[in-house]
């Protein structure tokens, strides 16, 4: 089964990234305003049904594909 | 009475780049200086360990998350959990943050530029084993080199913790945090580079007050020990 993880920094952390990636969007004419960049993870999950998929991915992002500090994660099953 | 060289180990992951001056600095300051390969499940008899900056498996994911799982860095858990003395300096920093030794993270540095210069660091504590060759309020001045050392505490951390600070932050740390230690204070983190930093040819000789200071308390542990 297919899984999407997506992972984006926390409300109130700073994200520099985000502002340059705003700023930029500026200076092309696109008025924009609280750019965030994340992270996606595509994967393959071996699992039974979509409950057990997303079991596993949880424990994946906890684990490992985020850091609860800093980041918050979002996770898309199927396909 | 002669005392005794303490032993003190420095890890080396894939892509860890600042072992080597680790290991020169620890030996120029009487320490017998250890190499640990990062896939050592078992370190040697050590007084201490310290994980050296770098690159470790190219910062993959985030900083230090990847080399949180590789085995050396599960002997230094369980090294540090018997009250072990560990150094992390940069990627060792980081890693320490990634495995739970130490509170809060490192992200990209607020100016999105690597930062590689002098800076100057308040000592807040001289009273841990990493410090101890130092004065409170006393200025030093080490280097840093990184991309990534923006330091976010979590919301919970003891002001206790916080051991240097810089007093011209180079990359928008947290109230200035540079370093910090666990509730326990015998494992320390930094982002500058005390090893960078021994010799006054190089600049300033201010890091081996911190090098010194873990030399002289791992000697005092293998002295205890003996």
């Amino acid at each position: 089964m297919k899984a999407t993880v997506l992972v984006r920094p926390k409300a109130g952390i700073l994200d520099p990234q985000g502002d340059a990636v705003e700023r930029a969007l500026g200076h092309l004419g696109f008025a924009v305003s609280d750019a965030r960049v994340g992270k996606v993870v595509d994967l393959e999950v071996n699992a039974e049904d979509e409950a057990a998929a997303r079991a596993q991915v949880e424990k994946m992002c906890e684990q490992l594909l985020a850091n609860p500090l800093i980041e918050s994660y979002e996770i898309e099953l199927g396909g | 009475m002669a005392s005794p060289q303490p032993r003190i180990g420095v890890v080396t992951y894939p892509g860890s780049q600042d072992d080597r001056d680790a290991l020169w600095a620890l030996a120029a300051l009487d320490a017998e200086a250890v190499p640990v390969w990062h896939e050592e499940a078992e370190l040697p008899a050590l007084d201490a360990v310290v994980l050296p900056g770098g690159f470790s498996y190219g910062d993959y994911l985030r900083c230090g998350a990847i080399a949180r799982f590789s085995p050396a860095t599960a002997a230094v858990r369980a090294f540090a959990e018997r009250g072990g003395l560990v150094l992390g300096i940069c990627n060792g920093f980081q890693i320490l943050c990634e495995a739970g030794l130490l509170p809060g993270s490192l992200l990209r540095n607020a100016s999105l530029r690597f930062v590689c210069r002098d800076v100057r660091l308040r000592v807040e504590r001289a009273d841990t084993p990493f410090t101890s060759r130092c004065e409170q309020g006393q200025t030093v001045v080490i280097p840093v080199k990184h991309g990534d050392g923006r330091y976010v505490p979590p919301p919970d951390l003891d002001p206790a913790q916080v051991v240097l600070r810089y007093r011209d932050n180079p990359n928008g740390s947290v109230e200035d945090i540079a370093g910090v230690c666990n509730e326990a204070g015998n494992v320390f983190g930094l982002m500058p580079h005390p090893e960078h930093a021994v010799d006054p040819l190089l600049g300033s000789a201010d890091g081996a007050l911190l090098l010194a200071s873990l030399v002289e308390a791992a000697r005092d542990r293998a002295l205890a020990a003996a």
